[in-house]
This record gives C-alpha cells, structure tokens and sequence, in this order.
C-alpha cells in the first residue's frame, strides 16, 4: 500500500514556479506539499551542485539567486514551521481529480514514483500519493528541438541541458562548443560555457537584432533585461565569443561523436542563402535551443483549455488568479507560456495564495514580463522554412529512428496531417522519450511545409496518460479505492 | 453535390478501408468518407490481433478462417506494408481447472480445423524460457498473426485511392438521402454525396449512424485498456495469454475484467492487454484497469515486475449483445448496408469482412454465407422496435 499524504494545497515543481507556490501558500495558511522530480529545490533554473557537498554556494552563473535565497530561506522557514510537506525525487505518473460529492468540493490526487536519477543517489522516500483540494502545476519546460542532418549524433545536446550539467556537475560536458538556434536564452549559456573556461567557436542565431524593432516599446518596459543583455556582450567581448544571426546549423558534421558543423545564412524565412556556407572544425559539444516546450501532459490529463502562445507552444489558459479551466487546477510559470523565471515566481506567487484562498491583486510587473516575453518570442521565431534543412535520411524521431521521409511520407500518402497520427502511421514519438523531444517537429512536418502546428495537433502529441514511467511491480500493487 | 459513386463508404477504420479495397478490385467505383483522418478510432487504439485462438465455434470462427485465407492470399504481396507477422499465440493455464477447460477447446477447435498443438511444461518453457515456473501446459496456435493495424487501414485506403476510389476526410455525416424507402446517399457539411449504396463501417458509432437511417443496430462500446513497456532485448516471443482469456473474451458481464495477453513487438516494447468493461464512452483513466493488468501479467511473466511501463492506451470494442459483428444488406433501410460490431476481432476480420462484402455489393453471392451476420436480427425499423418494446413495457 502506497503511503498517502493529504494537504490543503498540493504543488508539482520546486522550480521559479513550483517553489513560489508553495511559499506562498504557506505563507497564506495552508498546509502544503511540494512535489519535486529533482534532489533539492530550484529546478532546471537554479538548478545547483549538491548541497550536501557544496553547502555554501555563491550563485555564480545563475540569474535571480538573491530571489532563489529568499524563496528558499522562505520555504526552509515554513518546513520548519510545519506548513510544508517536501517530497523530493518523486515524478508524478498520474494525477486525478477527484469529483466534488455533497457537502464536498472535491480535490486531487497525485500518483508518484521515485525519479531514477534521484533513487540510484540516494535512499529514496519511496512512492507516495498525495491528496488535495488545490493543486498548483509548475512543472516548467524543457528545450525545444528542430532536427538537422546529424543531430542524433554524440555530442549533440540541447542547450538547456548543457546548462544543467555545468550547474549540478561544476564542469564542463566537452572544451569546443557551438551553440545555435534562436532566442536570448543562447547568450547565458554560452556565457556559462565561456567562464567555466569552454571555448565557444560560435553562437549562431537565426534570427536577427532588427527582429527586435517593432517590440521596442514591450522590451523598454523590463530594462533589466537589457542589463543581463549588456553582461553578456561583456562576457562574449572578454572571450571572443563570435555572435552570428541570420546563421544557422545546417549540418553537424562526424563519424561516431560530433566533429564540426556546417553553417550558412538564411534570410527572415529561414530560407539557406546560396554560397554562404561555412564549416567549423574541431567542434566536439554542439547545443540546440529553439526555445522551450512547456510540459503539458499534467495540465492535459485534467482536459483543461489550452491555446497557441505567441511562441508556436501548447499552454494552458488561465485566469488572473492563474486557475485553470478546472476550478482549484492552478498553472504557473511555462505550461502557462514560456517567459522565464522572473514571471515565472510571479506566477507561482499568485497562483500559491489563490489556491490557499488569499487575495490576488492584479499585478503589473507580471504583465509587463508578459509583453517582453511575447515580443521576445515574436522576434525569435521557429524559421518558417526550417523544414526543407532537412534530408530525406535525417532522423526525426531518435527513439524509433523515424526519418523525415518516413513522416513526410505518411503525411502526402497516408493523409497523416497530425501528430497523432503520424504517431501511429510511423512510430515518430512512441518511444522512451514518448515524443518530449521530437514532438514538436512531428507535428511541424504533419502541418506540412512552412506551417505551423494547430493546438489539436499539439495535444495529440502531449497527451501522455502516463506522465511519466512507472514500474509494473509498483502498479500491481496499487489500492483498490478508486472508481 | 458531389459525383456520383457505385458505393460511398462511411468509415475509414480497417473495416471501411478493406471494404473500399475490395470494392476497387470488383471493379466499383468507391468513395470513402470519414468523420477525421483515417485510423482514428478503434482501429489506432488495439494490438492488431488475427487471432483464431480465441474464437468459439460458429459463425465468428468460419469468417475467421475465411479472413485468414484473405490475409495469406489476397493481401499477401503487401504484408510487409503493414508489418505482417506470424507470430503464434500461446495460451497458458496456471490452475488444473483452466487446463482442463484449455483441453476441450483445444480438441473442439482442432475438430474444425484449426491447428493447434498441445505444449507440455518442457515444450511450453521452450518456446518462452521467461513463463512463470506455476504453468502448467498450453496450447500453441500457429495461425495467429499480428498486424499493425493502423497501417493497414492507413494503406487500404491508400492502395484503393490508386485503384481510382475518392477519400474524403473531415467529412462526418449529418443525414441520409432518400428516394421512396431507399438510402440513396448521405448529407455533410461538405455537400451530398449519392452512391448506389452506402456501407456503414462506423466501429462503435455504427449504431448513432444507422439510428439516423431509422435502423436499430445496437452496436456498443466495450473499454479496453492496454500498457505498453519500455523497450527490451526479445523477452516474451509469441503472443501469450491465460487460459481465463476464453472466457472473458464471450462474456456479456459488464464490470471490469481484465485477463493477462502479453506480447512482445518488432520495436521491443511489450504490450499488456487488456481489460474489458463496459462503460459507455468513458475515457477515464482507471487505476483498477491498471493494477489489474499489471498484477496479471506479472503472475503470467514474473520479469515484469521491475519493467517500467511508458504509456497505456484504450479503446472501445465495438460489439453487439449476441457478440457477433453486424455484416450486409439491410433489408430494413433498402441501399444501406453495415460492416461493423467486431468488438475486439475488427483487424483480424476485416480483411474477410472487407471481401465478402464487396462480393455481395457487386451483386454476387458471397464466398461465405452472411445470414449469421444479417442486420435485420436486430428486429424491425427503429421507430417501430422502440414503439413495440415501450408496449411490452407497457
């Protein structure tokens, strides 16, 4: 029998979101358990080297640490206190709602099962379920990737994830690095990589810096965002880091493990300009960011209203009080659009005191982060033309070895215009990573050519109705309660 | 209006699909309609079984093994479409009473014909060395096979759009046509499209669909839930289910049963199935449904218990209460005709289902005798059925 933890408030992520929420609903009364896939608070953010080896801990290459230092002398204080119930190494495989009966309002339940990064480190908690009558999900984002010819190649990695591995390991994954895609969120990585003593080749954005002037106006309204701009230049000049746009990857070139690249120009389409080619040798770590993919399949399982955002993504809608299209189901930070960590712990700040019953007051600053973010998204498309960088042979969906001719394919014979199907018609997503990473690239090529995914497409492939893999031993011996 | 056809299919499922193919090959001309895109409902959410293993003697197991003599002749030159695999399936028993039962239905079903071979614990651990030691035989079915299902929907359909039929997708049906007492066709929000005949191959809406011909074709929906494993080196080689699978298989009960099939696949995942309920169209994620497959296929391979599982999937088994499929004219509704109500057999009849029914469409006496299978056992025109049965209540 599963150990059951009941709260007033339920939180899922420790993140700029997750830990927000549940700082502040414990601030506002309520009893609360935070559910964490990581081994100590912060998420993929503020992810850090473990405490237990390195107790004091500076925050060099991290944005917002005095936040995260206040969030976390908050959370401590609270755990202190009681108010806070913290299961860390736990991923969430199901969760459910519980139906409102007379005299009830209902609630939730969340299914977990040890991480298995976090299991294999240390003794686990161990499953548990958890109950309760408001649930906030924060459980953040994760790289978006577009393939290109030889990205299943070693040495491939998405930014973000070379990110994470410089935060929790404190050294490098590789010494010569290109970083390309779009977005700001290449500049602090390559930073990172650049003051950890990596050499950073190149950081090639398809975009361009006049993508920027129609947003002037939304991106003057959050200026600190210009100073983090102006550290990095600072970083780059000090390194000689070389910052190329309207350039992109257009093969990465190796045997067994990552050896080069091939870059050219692309005009505002993402179209490759003729005789613009260029070849990086001595490359070994090349790292993909086209922005971020919000972690849907929580939200998704509850069947909650979701949109487009700006940036192409699948979220959900929510209200001012962040709830979601099911009352007491609250969203914060990316699965509500992806716009970072300051919003984010506005978001988890909201949606944690509305969720323990307390007042939210329309808060301006989050809506001025919002506008940066769209504008920021709108300056940092996904190239319309991205599909034709592609060869026939490139694989698309690593788990499976699905290739872009098997997709495209199904899609101009079969009638597979959807993620879904072309899920079922060529096993594009079916695999360990159940479409996290080649989902939104399947859904791209079943739009076809030069369109964009539509919101049913996207759901098809977020839904996972198991969020995350749970052992068969673990489910035989589930309770018998439920319906 | 849209042109004409000799038979306007509503449904592209395997069974509208392999019944455009076969009408292509009589020489019709076909269009095929469907409410989204083809393979979307239960033909996309089941483990694509051609199974005689389970099948009870009669009519079901006639149009079984004339389906297989489809799939092996017919459609031979294009299994590797839809990756066609003559697995074999073994059925275990754990107790002395399921062996015993095992026994009947294997020397009943070898009596007409169907290959079987009776596995002792020796020849049963050879043939899968991970089987839990508390079995006690089997019985092995050569003749089952395995398909991807979706795949073959997906590529009849295609194989009949090349042979000249129409595909329509998105196009859901909202009316039929009528001249006098006869279907001459069906309404949509693309326009109307008249055909000579229209077949209802609509799986579980085939009963909303002739509802709106005021026909009564009670095909219902039974839920069925199957987890799929990570991917692992070859562990489970044929298809592998308990003996109580029989029996679960013919049961009309309506609460949750789930009896243990485990079968590894080309990629290396391996499928749990399946449970039945019946439940309406509920798609509620049932923790019960999983525990019970989980309990069950650890006790049938013990291995399983420190496999993780990735995802699980359900579907809705069209069937209809005498669990036989609805398949030809129907007299009632003069034009219409129906292939539908399988329940968990569609991807191994369809190919039989599919060619039988062009036969009879081209005006020729079908290979086999589709009596057993006639709409109009389901009583007179709706409106009437529902007027008598409220006198009866009455």
């Amino acid at each position: 029998m599963t150990p059951i933890v009941s709260a007033d408030v339920a939180v899922v992520g420790a993140g700029p979101a997750g830990l927000a929420a549940a700082v502040a609903a414990a601030e506002s009364g309520a009893a609360v358990v935070l559910v964490d896939a990581g081994a100590q608070p912060g998420g993929q953010f503020w992810r850090h080297r473990p405490e237990t080896v390195a107790p004091e801990q500076d925050g060099r290459g991290h944005h917002g640490w005095p936040t995260y230092l206040d969030l976390r002398a908050r959370f401590d204080a609270a755990r202190g206190r009681g108010r806070i119930t913290y299961l860390p190494g736990l991923q969430v495989w199901m969760a459910q709602q519980i139906h409102p009966v007379q005299g009830d309002d209902g609630g939730f339940t969340l299914r977990t099962t040890p991480t298995a990064a976090v299991a294999a480190l240390e003794a686990s908690v161990g499953s548990q379920t958890v109950v309760a009558r408001r649930l906030v999900l924060g459980p953040g984002g994760y790289d978006r990737q577009l393939p290109v010819p030889g990205w299943d190649l070693p040495g491939v990695m998405a930014a973000g994830g070379i990110q994470a591995f410089i935060k929790a390991n404190g050294i490098l994954p590789g010494q010569r690095f290109v970083i390309a895609g779009t977005g700001p969120f290449l500049l602090p990585v390559a930073a990172n990589i650049a003051e950890a003593g990596g050499k950073v080749l190149a950081v090639l954005e398809s975009s361009s810096p006049t993508a920027w002037l129609p947003h002037l106006r939304a991106a003057a309204g959050v200026p600190e965002k210009a100073l983090e701009g102006a550290e990095y230049a600072a970083v780059f000049a000090r390194h000689r880091v070389p910052y190329r746009t309207r350039t992109i990857v257009t093969e990465v070139l190796g045997t067994d493990h990552v050896s080069g690249v091939k870059t050219a120009k692309v005009d505002a389409g993402g179209r490759v300009r003729p005789g613009t080619e260029r070849v990086y040798e001595d490359v070994d770590v090349v790292g993909f960011g086209w922005g971020f993919t919000p972690q849907m399949e929580l939200p998704l399982s509850f069947g909650i209203q979701t949109r487009l955002d700006a940036d192409g993504s699948l979220v959900g809608v929510v209200d001012e009080r962040q709830q979601s299209s099911v009352p007491g189901l609250f969203l914060a930070g990316e699965v509500t659009g992806v716009g970072g960590a300051t919003l984010a712990v506005l978001e988890g700040l909201a949606a944690g005191t509305a969720a323990a019953g307390g007042t939210v007051s329309p808060e301006k600053t989050a809506a001025r982060h919002r506008r940066f973010a769209e504008a920021m998204h709108l300056a940092h498309p996904v190239p319309p033309a991205w599909q034709d960088w592609l060869a026939p042979e490139t694989i698309v969906c690593r788990c499976e070895e699905v290739t872009a001719r098997q997709l495209t394919d199904a899609r101009e014979s079969l009638g597979a215009r959807d993620a879904r199907t072309l899920k079922s018609f060529t096993r594009a997503g079916m695999g360990w990573c159940q479409g996290r990473v080649c989902g939104f690239a399947a859904a791209c090529l079943g739009a076809g050519p030069g369109s964009a995914p539509t919101v049913e497409s996207l759901s098809g492939s977020a839904k996972r109705p198991l969020a995350a893999p749970v052992g068969i031993g673990e489910l035989a011996a589930l309770e018998t309660s439920d319906n | 209006m849209n042109s004409a056809s000799d038979v306007l299919v509503i449904g592209a499922g395997v069974i509208g699909a392999a019944t455009a193919y076969f009408a292509t090959q009589q020489g019709l001309t076909v269009t095929v309609l469907d409410k989204g895109l083809p393979a979307s409902g239960t033909s996309s959410a089941c483990e694509g079984n051609i199974l005689v293993s389970d099948k009870e003697l009669g009519p079901e197991l006639e149009l079984t093994r004339y389906s297989l003599g489809v799939w092996h002749g017919d459609l031979a030159e294009h299994r590797r479409l839809w990756e066609f695999e003559s697995k074999g399936g073994i059925i275990v028993a754990s107790r002395e009473s399921s062996l015993a039962s095992l026994n009947r239905v294997m020397a009943a079903q070898a009596r007409y014909g169907v290959v079987v071979e009776k596995l002792d614990p020796d020849t049963l651990r050879n043939a899968e060395p991970n089987i839990t030691p508390d079995a006690l035989g089997g019985a092995r079915y050569p003749e089952d096979c395995q398909v991807q299902p979706m795949l073959v929907a997906a590529h009849l359909v295609r194989l009949a759009t090349d042979a000249g039929a129409r595909f329509v997708a998105d196009t859901p049906v909202t009316g039929f046509l009528r001249s006098g007492d006869r279907i001459t066709g069906v309404r949509t929000p693309r326009g109307d499209f008249s055909a000579g005949s229209v077949v209802n191959c609509t799986g579980t809406w085939a009963g909303e669909l002739a509802a709106l011909a005021g026909v009564n074709v009670p095909v219902l929906p039974r839920r069925g839930f199957v987890m799929v494993t990570e991917p692992l080196p070859p562990m489970v080689h044929h298809k592998v289910y308990a003996a109580e699978y029989i029996d679960n298989v013919g049961s009309s009960d309506a609460g949750l049963q789930a009896s243990p099939v485990v079968e590894g696949t080309p990629s290396g995942t391996i499928l749990i199935g399946s449970t039945r309920e019946r439940v309406g169209f509920d798609g509620t994620v049932s923790t019960n449904a999983l525990r019970l497959l989980a309990g069950n296929a650890v006790a049938l391979f013990p291995f399983l218990e420190h496999v993780k599982a990735i995802r699980h999937y359900h579907g809705f088994r069209p069937y209809c209460p005498d669990h036989l499929p609805v398949i030809g004219h129907d007299e009632r509704a003069p034009g219409l005709w129906h292939a539908a109500g399988h329940e968990g057999a569609g991807i191994g009849l369809s190919a039989g289902t599919g060619k039988l029914l062009a036969q009879a469409l081209s005006g020729q006496a079908p290979d086999l005798d589709l009596s057993p299978f006639a709409p109009a056992r389901f009583g007179e025109r709706k409106e009437n059925s529902t007027t008598h049965r409220e006198e009866a209540t009455a």
